[in-house]
């Protein structure tokens, strides 16, 4: 299974370190909540947040390097909007992917 | 250039402000996690160039754009590719940025904006809603009494200082009250469902327990306002 890394934010920070601690720290803070929100609304069958709340965990999932799990999230937020959730169990378990990650950063 | 960012996730406000720290022409004023925080800043504030989400709750960044007079440069920033040919629809959007933003990308995107002299001298906007006549709402958008059909109207709803007028072919942002826009409509058409909802009976596609589908929007009913809302539909 494809594996997080911060080769973007290290990337795109021009080696700022403080910034990139900051920006850790605004994912650690922010992931949870979204992820949250996700399956509160995933539970209820309200597809339509759910699949707003998947576009925006794509954007973490993209900056946490994940290339191919990017596109397994933009093919389960259309089958949301669809009214379908086939691809969820696959995007939940990229979402503990990432959770496990970012434990240890 | 002076500029802000809007847009609904703090990771992307930091990471396109950091993006920014790195190109000297750029100052960074405010930023938002909501385009009507933004209206009221634009209001006081002169801005050369917006950074904006396309996909935000409640507000997109298209509802944004349709909603302020003389936009400055935008650049969009979103996650989902599918809207560059409607973006492009504006004159005042100067590039389009699909996150992950790249530096390299993002420098492009300045340049371009930079290239582009400002169009027309910005005016400080307001608006609220102001009179009918017949059919018709006229609301005051920036100085201007725009018209809006009363029967295309489908929902109203209030955000803050704000109401957000849905139509069957555009939103409106407008500075007044609920109970404002409640006395210009004709009752035999809208119902008030919620503290922050009118809808336009004629509108419904379906009602469940606590909530009404209308267009594609799913709208509390409160508790008070269930019975009146039964009353006025032909019940089989």
């Amino acid at each position: 299974m494809e594996q997080p890394n911060l080769s973007y934010i290290n990337s795109m920070s021009g080696g700022d370190k403080a910034f990139e601690k900051k920006l850790i720290d605004i994912i650690k803070g922010e992931f949870p909540k979204e992820k949250d929100v996700y399956f509160k609304n995933v539970a209820a069958e309200n597809y339509k947040l759910t699949a707003d709340n998947v576009h925006k965990l794509k954007h973490k999932i993209s900056i946490l390097g994940l290339e191919k799990s990017y596109d397994v999230a933009v093919n389960y937020e259309n089958n949301l909007i669809n009214g379908n959730t086939n691809g969820r169990i696959e995007f939940e378990s990229i979402l503990q992917i990432i959770t496990d990650f970012l434990e240890t950063l | 250039m002076n500029c802000i960012i809007i847009d609904d996730e703090a990771t992307a406000r930091a990471i396109i402000g950091q993006l920014c720290t790195n190109v000297p022409s750029l100052n960074v004023l405010e930023d938002f996690p909501n385009a009507l925080q933004a209206i009221k800043y634009l209001n006081q504030n002169e801005i050369d160039l917006i950074f904006l989400d396309i996909h935000m709750p409640d507000f997109t960044g298209f509802d944004f754009i349709d909603t302020i007079k003389n936009p400055p440069k935008i650049i969009l920033t979103t996650s989902d590719p599918n809207f560059a040919i409607q973006a492009f629809g504006y004159d005042c959007i100067v590039d389009y940025l699909v996150k992950p933003i790249t530096p390299e990308r993002f420098k492009k995107a300045i340049a371009k904006a930079e290239a582009i002299k400002p169009s027309v001298a910005k005016s400080k906007s307001s608006s609220q809603v102001e009179t009918t006549s017949g059919n018709d709402l006229y609301v005051n958008i920036d100085r201007r009494l725009i018209k809006i059909d009363i029967p295309s109207i489908y929902l109203i709803e209030a955000k803050g200082d704000y109401i957000h007028v849905k139509t069957e072919d555009k939103n409106y942002t407008v500075h007044s009250t609920l109970k404002k826009i409640e006395e210009k409509l004709p009752d035999s058409l809208f119902l008030k469902i919620h503290r922050s909802y009118i809808i336009n009976v004629d509108k419904i596609i379906d009602i469940e327990d606590n909530s009404v589908l209308i267009k594609k929007d799913v709208i509390p009913v409160s508790r008070s306002n269930r019975p009146e809302l039964m009353k006025r539909l032909n019940l089989l």
